[in-house]
């Protein structure tokens, strides 16, 4: 599964349980891709897997609509009481030091990994 | 019969449909800065709701933002550190991701069928980023958007973040106020908004609205 635009790039590997979001996403919520992204992360929590890692160490901006996006799957997975939910980040992007310690206060169970 | 000039229409137009906000006016909310103090480096850019359709113009929103980011970043002194270099990093950053949510909120919420532009200033004073951006918006939305600012400046803005993603998962919003409420809480923002009546040239529908955001560095 995969939503692939000139800026950026969202991929799921079942393989790994891992979705990799990578480029600059500043989405607009009246957009087809915004519903096919919200789609591709609906279909991840209802394959249940036991953990699903959110790799974002490649994605240099993320506006406030994708901010609530990541957020909201992360409430909706949090209901899925069994998966496990692992983000990685990157220290040398800013605004990930600052907004991905949000996600955690969602869920204070999801490890979240700044390398 | 009586003749009443534009300004008297659109002045008769407002008083009729809003009296009690029209009174009002100008009014501020947050710390507004009336008078700016002499910023050294500063860039202007217009923006016309139809030079584009809606779709490449949240696309510029994007690159407008990023040019912003490094212009400031120009304004900064030379790096000596890798200290430095992180330092600036932030500062691009939080200057394309601030300027980012204000031209697209302004875009969201502006009357576009009155042709008006958006503007957004930035200014940098060694210490200090400051952005403003202005753009008309109906009458009818003006109660709505100082009630949500009033929220956001007396509610504890931590709290009222979780709230309001909890809220949209159960609504199906998009998380209305996020972006401003991640200013306020991860880049340490503080935010302001003065509304007045539009230009004399303008549809007694609208009002006024400069957005203030105030960046310490």
């Amino acid at each position: 599964m995969k939503v692939v635009q000139e800026n950026y790039q969202i991929v799921y590997q079942p393989e790994d349980s891992t979705i990799h979001c990578k480029g600059s996403l500043r989405l607009n919520g009246q957009e087809e891709d915004y519903k096919r992204i919200n789609n591709l992360l609906e279909q991840v929590i209802e394959s249940e897997p036991p953990s699903v890692t959110l790799n974002l160490q490649e994605l240099n901006f993320l506006n406030s609509l994708g901010i609530n996006m990541l957020s909201k799957f992360v409430i909706k997975i949090r209901k899925k009481k069994f998966i496990k939910v692992i983000v990685q980040g990157a220290k040398d992007t800013p605004w990930q030091e600052k907004s991905l310690k949000n996600l955690q206060r969602l869920m204070p169970s999801l490890s979240l990994q700044l390398d | 019969m009586a003749i009443l000039s534009s300004a008297q229409q659109r002045n008769t137009t407002l008083t009729t449909l809003k009296p009690e906000l029209v009174a009002s006016l100008p009014q501020t909310f947050g710390d507004y800065l009336e008078e700016l103090p002499p910023y050294h480096e500063q860039l202007t850019l217009d923006f016309s709701p139809s030079s584009a359709p809606p779709r490449k113009r949240w696309r510029n929103n994007g690159r407008s933002a990023d040019f912003l980011a490094d212009f400031l970043v120009t304004c900064l002194p030379e790096i000596e550190t890798e200290k430095d270099r992180r330092w600036q990093a932030e500062i691009k950053d939080a200057v394309s991701y601030i300027a980012n949510e204000l031209l697209e909120n302004a875009m969201k919420y502006s009357d576009q069928s009155q042709g008006t532009c958006t503007r957004i200033h930035l200014y940098f004073d060694g210490s200090c980023i400051l952005f403003l951006t202005q753009n008309n918006v109906h009458l009818e939305e003006v109660e709505t958007f100082q009630s949500h600012i009033h929220e956001l400046l007396t509610a504890d803005p931590q709290e009222l973040y979780i709230t309001r993603l909890e809220e949209s998962v159960e609504s199906e919003n998009n998380g209305s106020g996020l972006g401003l409420l991640t200013m306020i809480n991860d880049y340490e923002a503080k935010l302001s908004w003065k509304f007045e009546q539009a230009g004399e040239n303008l549809s007694s529908t609208e009002i006024a609205v400069t957005t203030m955001v105030q960046l310490e560095i």
